[in-house]
């Protein structure tokens, strides 16, 4: 069964599924993974882990495969004479909300926007420059009756913006960070259902990460992987992005280097991106990675993990940006990897 | 209307739990009162290597699931860090304590003294720190001190009751305490294996909760707290408020809570006809964060009561909500629970 | 009272061997997440001396010394081998590198010093303007770290790349009745439990990690402690020694944290753990008995391994005992020798001590 990544992406990246409230996005990665996995389970903490077994004897070593599906969005905090005020539900800059088109997750799904009250309405500390989070309002057109009995204090409120293909074999929209790495999962989900591989291997689209990887500290316990792949986005250089931090768009991958990346993973990768002429650059992440590696790796007695990005432009905006080549590359190196990996692989981990 | 010290057996409970000192660290003497006043409602009870106090009532049956409730039993607090040559002592906070909340407060320890909170002369139109403040414990030297470094003290104010509203200190979290004490003497049979967990040193990072999680292993956990309202003037925009019942969390800071537990929680609030209120809360941290990450995740949530002037020496709660709570949490406690 | 002054230094010694081996532990670099030059020396100096000796996935040393008979309480011990520095970001050409600092360092401490950077320990240097191009208004501004950058060499891009650690160069040095170094967090507490190895009395088994990353976050400490699962846990650090005067005089010093010869420091409370005070009274105890000096470090901020170790599992009653040092988290620290000969007596003394009664729960 061929993937076609487009249709995978857009169907994922039309849905919500904010930090917490993953399920329509967990059902649609579930449709897509079931014809590569054996087993489709959902974790505790609502994870989606996707078990494709391995060809070796039984005990089988296992590689865990995490990129989070969970979107950053809005959440109602209360209803002001039918127009919602909201807080943010993971990291949200307020200067990209006015006018942006949203999502009221009540009773029913309904359509509103972002407004921005007008100066004189707002106390003077809030009146100029860029209006803070707290005054913004959710307009959904509906009379004051009706929003009350549609909405309550606590719906979450997402980002409507429809993905779009760009020129450049780009794709744009909400929360490409970080379906896209999911995506990339799929593609080496789909690789390795053609071909032989002696490991197990158990793909997490995992839950909550933009709220402080919540379940990257926990699915590694019912999961017991003996090393981790986590696919995150990393940032691209264009307008806003040109530090010491951003990467090329379209050019190829990132491995990324730091303190919660294993340094013999590390070499062993890139080794083989070398080996298949895979583009990539070394990613710092001197103190942490800010992703789900953070916590998958302080789980239990420690599991080692290697961290693979793709660059995206004007993350945790409504229009992310990323170049479908990099999440091809991605999976492709992922699934070659696992293919190679043989059972004793973990006893050759050293330190230097 | 006059300030009440009432007789009923409810605000007795209330007053025995808020006024006994004990910050994060010092749990021992509320733990004995607690463990004297559920002994003869609870199957079993422990206190484990940090000093939580873990009461099972029920075995789980075929029906049934493992719940963790946690209240916890910590207060903020003081520590002396140093004497000087006139007896004053200088202190770090045990929690989250406000400077401007402790000016002229009496704090007492936990060897009995008292003490005044004192502060330095300011510049004009500066906020005092906590380095501006010391405790006069009427001491004249370092060796008449009769407080020495390393010494705690809680806030000192006796609970009253102002017509509907309760007042004391500590009603974080001693009030869900009493919520859950309440609780644990109303169910009379459940499928479930409840674990009543009076939890340690939340103030200081939830670290109670964190290892009676892991012990416990629950199936879905569920933190009892207090939770500030936005009812008063001027405050930061909240739609929770006294007396629109039990508070059901959403989200606070530190975690989201399980959509299936919020739905539970709904539904047997609107079963029993109950007063309920969602809370989004943009600050804060509870036990529920501690127990949602506990092994391979649990599902988990918070029953919060409103709450006004949280972290002050005058916590107020209204009476109904606290009734109501009660009633809510024996209610999804008693029952089979499908998530 | 905080401190129990001796009315005179004890001026002990470390004989010749102890201090070459904590000079290479001082002078090696190992920055949290790169931490393997002082766990080679560890590895090579642990392996005679334990029963097992493992490297985690976090790059953790977890050695384990067995005791003898029944009724063993599990002890483990943690030092941390990591130490604060920086990682290389960006190659700008001809040597010059753009850094970020890696742990928590004062970006005052950065400006005009020497640095290594790398296994090779290639040696650089954080330059600064010449004086006589700034103004009077422009010295009153702290240099940030974007500001600055390690400067090789010409040629130096070919001796080092981007994501190569670094730290301070300095080298250890005796002075007096001091030890000057960088380093001194925490590897006076490797040094420590290397020889509390060898010493590890019968009755305890010692569980002795020596952790990675705690600089940027306790991060070994919680695997460490997930895999030894010990009944009592003991950090040793460092911690900082403020008892410098004040510039107006008559003004009391009441934030000193710990005194240099105030002998080990026992925590209260930091800003990650409540010490256990059954295992505070054990060691105050056991000080009072043995004539070691020894002082509260005033209750405070900061943190310990034994952050994580007291939250894992189902909970470990817990203590930190740090050697007391000034100028922490620069590029020397000082120490005085007493202490940290005082600090090992004390946990030598107390380990021998340790009853497993003192487990039972007892209100205070």
């Amino acid at each position: 069964m061929s993937l076609d990544l487009i249709e995978h992406l857009k169907q994922m990246l039309s849905a919500p599924g904010l930090s917490g409230y993953e399920d329509p996005v967990r059902e649609i990665i579930a449709e897509a993974w079931k014809p590569y996995t054996d087993e489709i389970t959902v974790s505790n903490l609502g994870s989606l882990h996707g078990l494709a077994k391995g060809s070796a004897p039984e005990p089988r070593p296992r590689v865990m495969l995490a990129a989070h599906m969970d979107a950053i969005g809005l959440m109602v905090t209360g209803i002001d004479d039918g127009f919602l005020r909201f807080t943010q539900v993971g990291g949200v800059d307020p200067r990209i909300l006015p006018g942006q088109m949203v999502i009221v997750h009540g009773r029913q799904d309904l359509p509103g926007m972002v407004v921005m009250p007008p100066a004189f309405a707002l106390p003077p500390e809030a009146a100029s420059g860029s209006v803070a989070l707290p005054y913004l309002l959710v307009d959904t057109g509906l009379r004051a009756e009706e929003v009350a009995q549609k909405v309550r204090v606590g719906d979450v409120i997402s980002f409507a913006q429809e993905p779009l293909e760009l020129a450049g074999g780009t794709i744009a929209g909400h929360t490409l960070d970080n379906r896209v790495s999911v995506a990339a999962v799929t593609v080496c989900l789909e690789a390795l259902s053609k071909r032989k591989h002696a490991w197990d291997v158990i793909a997490a689209a995992t839950a909550q990460e933009e709220v402080g990887a919540i379940a990257a500290f926990t699915d590694p316990v019912a999961i017991r992987p003996d090393f981790a792949i986590v696919i995150d986005v990393t940032f691209a250089k264009g307008p806003g992005g040109s530090g010491w931090r951003d990467y090329e768009l379209g050019k190829g991958i990132t491995i990324c280097w730091g303190a919660n990346q294993h340094p013999w993973l590390f070499e062993e990768i890139t080794r083989l991106a070398d080996q298949l002429d895979i583009p990539y650059k070394k990613d710092l992440a001197p103190g942490m990675s800010g992703t789900d590696a953070y916590g998958i790796q302080v789980a239990e007695s420690g599991i080692p993990v290697v961290e693979l990005g793709i660059p995206l432009r004007y993350m945790h905006t409504p229009v992310e940006q990323v170049a479908l080549k990099d999440i091809f590359r991605a999976g492709r190196l992922m699934a070659e990897f696992i293919t190679e990996l043989p059972i004793d692989f973990m006893s050759k981990v050293e330190w230097k | 209307m006059k300030n009440e010290t009432p007789k009923d057996a409810l605000f007795a409970l209330i007053k025995s739990l808020v006024e006994t000192p004990g910050p994060s660290g010092q749990e021992h003497l509320i733990r004995e009162v607690i463990k004297a006043e559920i002994k003869d409602y609870c199957d079993e009870i422990v206190t484990d290597a940090l000093g939580n106090l873990i009461a099972r009532k029920g075995k789980k049956t075929a029906d049934g699931k493992r719940v963790m409730i946690s209240a916890h039993v910590d207060e903020i607090g003081v520590m002396i860090t140093h004497v000087d040559e006139n007896g004053f002592a200088r202190f770090i906070t045990i929690g989250g304590v406000n400077p401007l909340t402790c000016i002229g407060g009496r704090v007492l320890f936990m060897n009995g003294v008292s003490g005044v909170i004192g502060v330095e002369r300011l510049e004009p139109n500066t906020m005092p720190k906590h380095e501006n403040l010391f405790i006069d414990t009427g001491a004249t030297s370092v060796a008449d001190s009769p407080v020495k470094v390393g010494d705690v003290a809680g806030f000192y104010r006796p609970a009253v009751q102002m017509g509907s509203r309760l007042v004391a200190k500590s009603m974080d979290d001693r009030i869900a305490a009493v919520v859950a004490i309440e609780a644990m003497k109303a169910i009379k049979t459940t499928p479930n294996e409840l674990y009543f967990v009076f939890s340690v040193q939340e103030e200081v990072g939830l670290r109670g909760a964190t290892t009676a999680a892991y012990g416990v292993d629950p199936d879905l956990g569920l933190a009892v707290d207090v939770t500030p309202t936005g009812d008063t003037p001027k405050s930061t925009r909240r739609s929770v408020a006294l007396g629109k019942g039990p508070a059901i969390k959403v989200r606070d800071s530190s975690f989201i809570a399980d959509t299936r537990i919020i739905n539970w929680m709904v539904k047997e609030a609107e079963a029993q006809k109950l007063p309920y209120q969602m809370e989004v809360l943009e600050a804060g941290g509870t036990d529920g964060r501690a127990i949602q990450m506990t092994r391979a995740g649990v599902p988990a949530g918070c029953l919060s009561i409103a709450c006004r002037y949280v972290h002050s020496p005058s916590e107020m709660v209204d009476r109904a909500d606290v009734e109501n709570s009660i009633k809510l949490l024996a209610g999804l406690l008693s029952k089979k629970i499908v998530l | 009272m905080a401190v129990k002054t001796n009315t005179r230094p004890q001026n002990l010694k470390m004989k010749k061997a102890d201090l070459d081996l904590l000079a290479r532990l001082c002078n090696a670099v190992s920055v949290s997440g790169d931490e393997q030059e002082v766990r080679d020396i560890v590895l090579e100096q642990v392996k005679p001396l334990a029963d097992s000796v493992t490297v985690d996935a976090l790059g953790n040393v977890l050695a384990t010394k067995l005791g003898k008979g029944k009724n063993k309480v599990r002890v483990m011990i943690a030092a941390h081998m990591d130490e604060i520095g920086f990682m290389l970001i960006k190659d700008e050409g001809d040597g010059i590198f753009e850094f970020r600092v890696v742990g928590g360092i004062d970006e005052r401490q950065l400006v005009g010093k020497s640095v290594w950077v790398g296994r090779e320990h290639v040696p650089g240097i954080i330059g600064a303007k010449a004086i006589h191009m700034t103004t009077p208004e422009e010295r009153k501004v702290a240099l940030k770290v974007e500001q600055l950058r390690i400067d090789l060499g010409p040629d130096g891009s070919s001796k080092a790349k981007i994501g190569d650690r670094g730290t301070f160069a300095t080298k250890l040095q005796v002075i007096g009745p001091s030890i000057r170094s960088k380093a001194l967090d925490d590897r006076l507490g490797v040094f420590n439990l290397i020889q509390l190895l060898k010493t590890a009395p019968d009755n305890i088994d010692l569980l002795a990690a020596f952790t990675v990353q705690e600089e940027v976050g306790l991060r070994g400490a919680h695997v460490a402690a997930y895999t030894f699962d010990p009944q009592i846990g003991i950090a040793l650090d460092s911690t900082p020694a403020n008892d410098l005067p004040f510039y107006d005089t008559g003004e009391v010093n009441a934030s000193y944290n710990t005194r240099l010869d105030g002998g080990p420091a026992i925590y209260l409370m930091d800003g990650a753990t409540i010490g256990d005070r059954r295992l505070i009274s054990w060691l105050t105890a056991v000080a009072e008995a043995e004539g070691i000096p020894w002082q509260y470090r005033q209750p405070g901020r900061g943190g310990t391994d034994a952050g994580s170790i007291h939250k894992t599992r189902s909970g470990v009653p817990s203590v930190s005992v740090s050697v007391p040092q000034r100028y922490l988290h620069s590029a020397a620290g000082l120490v005085r020798m007493d202490d940290c000969v005082n600090t090992l007596r004390l946990i030598q003394q107390a380990l021998i001590r340790l009853d497993p009664k003192i487990l039972n729960r007892q209100e205070k």
